[in-house]
């Protein structure tokens, strides 16, 4: 039987109009027609602008009768549309009065905030029509992907190696040899080399709509624009960035998107998004109307008494976040993603705001946080919490959890970039950040997966900047080297920047290797930067957001002129992912549990046994006992680190095996290529069982079996 | 938007002229659908097919799911490089069969 609901009851010129639904929010696609629904707590009434794509006036603009509002929302369903070709935006009339929080201007077109395509950037770079009352252009989508058998690879947390990439990054330089550089479709092309590394997930840098065009300006010594390259700034939250795909000028993003996001998963690799909700690219009082402040500037954004931006992100105002309608956004949205989408997990940028009340002051049990916690759609979905702000809220340990949040671990990255430089005082902070940080961690019952370990990402050096610079070295930027951290913890090994100086070069590489080698032998999740693998640099530039050229690019010619960090980077990863007994669920309890005569960790320095936890050591060692991996659920050989962060050689006593066992050399940074590495599994034997000579500035890495 | 359609012995050949977009997808729809039979296989020449739209190959993924379902084939000949290359990157040409020529698809139907 024909259902009735197809047909239209009012007509608005040549539209045929029907009551629409108010749920769900946004546009849907409805026998015969395209249901339209939007709210605002404060607007008086709404009009409907459609345009044919592209165009710069509007084709027609349909009121909402009154009777199509429900509460707050406003919905209707337009019939006959040429869906394929049209966008969409809204007028709402309510009070200009910025003081009280009301920014409605009814000669602004606004882009619904559920658009899940946006038109208006579609290929990246090129100069927009800023006459064009309309910049930010919602289109509707198909939702009808084609999944096949796909779905989230739920990889137990302690398993996962992630690689935090930027999507244009990656592909653009030349020398990535792909057919669309800097695309989706490109990163596609190089799943072959992400799995020759090893790594099992991609954290993508923000990839919801932004604007590379945002605060854009030339720089003056060299003329090159300067753009909002990173685009942490999102736009359109539930909209893919167009620029990113090679099919943006077709508006097929969502389909090439997904495509990459099913391909990799075939490929065992998952996808987390770096998601961006602390603010939106509004900006401040000065910035654009978009969406959200013409829609309900006091809903969604944090104000003073005054009506001023709180700008507790540093970029001019402050998403809403525990405001209860916000609140519901930001679960659709990643509800959205995570199931439209097949995403595996979430990185939240700046997550510390989303835990502060709509005045601004952190609250005990966040509403937002916990909700993403316990939904059942996100239910299997990694939550990352990069757990600081920019109003100096740092969580980093106290980040409201809810037995599900992980963390970008702040405190492993500066310790051990300390350690490596040699710093003295390091030694009993270390033990924790190489065991999962149990000292942040373990008092509330979060287990080393909690810890998300990092020594390098996005923001600050490359690691081979880090080996290479003491001082940041931003004016590219032109803000007078006044942006990005000083907090480095880096040395540049005896010159500043590129030398040709043999001894210095080789120490680089060393500490580099060191670096990785901590990296992968810790308990939690380790993640890697693009390009780190291979020794991208930054010139020294820790805060490369502006960028499109090769200070961001990959430069792929790397691969072969660092070969032996590349293949010390692949054998590293394939040695943690052979041994459970480094990913373990659980912490360490400094016992043995299981009668095997050792402790599951226990603790060495130049004497087997007896750690120096003195203030002015630079040497300490471990032994991870295989009996104990997994709570000696899983048998797995011993493993002994030996860490020489002294300028000077030193003989370190070894640990006695089981009887039958001997210990074997994975590793030793101080060894010259190809013996400073073996791959997992033909480690040679170790000639002296009692002991060895650790390089100056070198760690080892042994197998018992 | 020309649809021709011949049928000798199992093969049906069916022949596309024109955009392959929202405008012309029910007509697609509404006239090539009915021609996927059980066992039928289905040669579809593109050769003439300037612009495929997103709609434009949810119909091609249409016919498919409705001809994998009835036990034929399809084979899709003559496409251009810029509509491969959309169905590649989009991941719609996983799903498909392709050939440069007539002669070639038949070859790879039969």
């Amino acid at each position: 039987m024909e259902r009735i609901d197809i047909h239209p009851t009012h007509a608005y010129k040549d539209f045929k109009l029907r009551r629409g639904r108010p749920f769900p929010f946004g546009v849907t696609l409805v026998p015969g027609g395209v249901n339209f629904s939007i709210f605002s707590s404060h607007a008086k009434s709404c009009t409907l602008v459609l345009f044919r794509k592209r165009a710069s006036e509007p084709m027609i603009e349909i009121p909402f009768p009154d009777e199509f509002r429900i509460g707050n929302v406003f919905s209707l369903i337009v019939f006959d549309l040429d869906y394929e070709n049209v966008e969409y935006g809204y007028r709402m009339d309510g009070p200009f009065n910025p003081k009280a929080g009301h920014w409605f201007d009814n000669s602004k077109i606004l882009m619904d905030p559920y658009a899940k395509i946006v038109g208006g950037r579609d290929v990246w770079g090129v100069t927009p029509d800023w006459n064009n009352v309309y910049q930010h252009r919602a289109r509707i989508a198909f939702d009808d992907f084609d999944w096949e058998n796909d779905r989230p690879l739920e990889i137990p947390p302690e398993d996962q190696i992630i690689y935090e990439m930027h999507v244009r990054s990656f592909t653009r330089h030349p020398s990535a040899n792909v057919k669309h550089p800097g695309t989706f479709a490109a990163i596609r092309e190089k799943i072959p080399y992400l799995k020759e590394l090893g790594i099992n997930c991609v954290e993508l840098m923000p990839v919801y709509e932004f604007d590379e065009f945002e605060n854009n300006r030339p720089n003056p010594v060299t003329g090159e624009r300067l753009l909002n390259y990173w685009g942490y700034s999102t736009v359109g939250f539930f909209a893919p960035k167009a620029g990113y795909a090679a099919t943006g000028k077709l508006g097929m993003q969502m389909d090439e998107f997904k495509a990459l996001v099913k391909t990799l998963h075939r490929n065992g690799i998952e996808v987390i998004l770096d998601v961006v909700f602390n603010h939106t690219a509004e900006g401040n009082e000065y910035g654009n109307t978009i969406s959200f402040r013409g829609l309900d500037n006091q809903t969604y954004y944090m104000l003073t008494p005054d009506g001023y931006y709180f700008n507790f992100s540093g970029c001019g105002n402050t998403l809403n976040c525990n405001n209860p309608i916000v609140r519901s956004v930001v679960l659709d949205c990643l509800r959205y993603w995570a199931s439209e989408y097949h995403i595996d997990g979430f990185r939240f940028d700046l997550a510390s705001i989303l835990g502060r009340d709509p005045w601004g002051a952190p609250l005990a049990n966040p509403p937002l946080l916990e909700i993403l916690a316990f939904d059942p759609i996100l239910a299997k979905c990694k939550l990352i919490a990069e757990a600081w702000d920019a109003g100096g809220l740092y969580q980093v340990g106290s980040f409201p959890a809810f037995g599900r949040w992980a963390e970008w671990n702040g405190r492993y990255r500066d310790a051990i970039r300390k350690f490596l430089k040699g710093e003295i005082g390091m030694v009993g902070d270390m033990a924790q950040r190489l065991q999962g940080s149990p000292d942040l961690y373990a008092s509330a019952a979060r287990g080393p997966t909690t810890s998300v370990n990092f020594i390098t990402c996005h923001d600050g050096f490359t690691l081979a900047d880090l080996v290479a610079y003491n001082e940041k070295h931003n004016e590219s930027n032109c803000e007078n080297n006044q942006d990005g951290t000083n907090d480095n913890y880096s040395w540049n090994c005896g010159w500043e920047g590129p030398t040709d100086e043999p001894g210095i070069k080789t120490l680089r590489q060393r500490q580099m290797k060191n670096a990785v080698a901590m990296l992968m032998v810790s308990q939690g999740v380790p993640m890697i930067l693009m390009g780190d693998e291979m020794g991208r640099t930054q010139n020294g530039n820790n805060n490369t957001y502006c960028h499109d050229n090769e200070l961001n690019w990959l430069d792929w010619t790397l691969s072969k002129s660092n070969a032996d960090i590349f293949r010390f980077f692949k054998h590293c990863i394939t040695f943690r992912k052979a041994h459970p007994v480094l990913r373990n669920k659980h912490h360490f309890r400094n016992v043995d549990y299981v009668g095997s005569g050792y402790a599951d960790i226990t603790w060495h320095g130049t004497q087997a046994w007896n750690a120096d936890w003195s203030h002015f050591s630079r040497i300490f060692a471990f032994m991870l006992c295989g009996k104990h991996a997994k709570e000696g659920t899983v048998q797995d050989n011993y493993i002994y680190v030996g860490m020489n962060m002294h300028w000077e050689t030193h003989w370190f006593n070894i640990p006695g095996l089981p009887e039958e066992m001997k210990w074997h050399v994975f590793a030793n940074t101080g060894a010259n290529p190809p013996e400073d590495i073996w791959q997992s599994g033909t480690e040679p034997v170790l000639e002296n069982q009692y002991g060895l000579l650790v390089g100056e500035r070198s760690v080892i890495i042994l197998v018992g079996k | 938007m020309k649809i021709n359609n011949l049928t000798i012995e199992e093969v049906t050949l069916i022949d596309l002229a024109g955009n392959v977009d929202a405008n012309t997808a029910l007509t697609i729809q509404e006239k090539v659908l009915p021609l996927a039979q059980t066992g039928r296989k289905i040669l579809m020449d593109m050769t003439k097919v300037p612009y495929m739209s997103s709609a434009g190959l949810r119909v091609l993924l249409l016919l498919y799911r409705q001809v994998s379902a009835k036990d034929g084939r399809i084979v899709l000949v003559g496409l251009s490089e810029e509509i491969q290359d959309t169905m590649s990157v989009t991941g719609f040409l996983d799903f498909f069969t392709t050939r440069e020529t007539i002669q070639s698809g038949l070859e790879a139907l039969n």
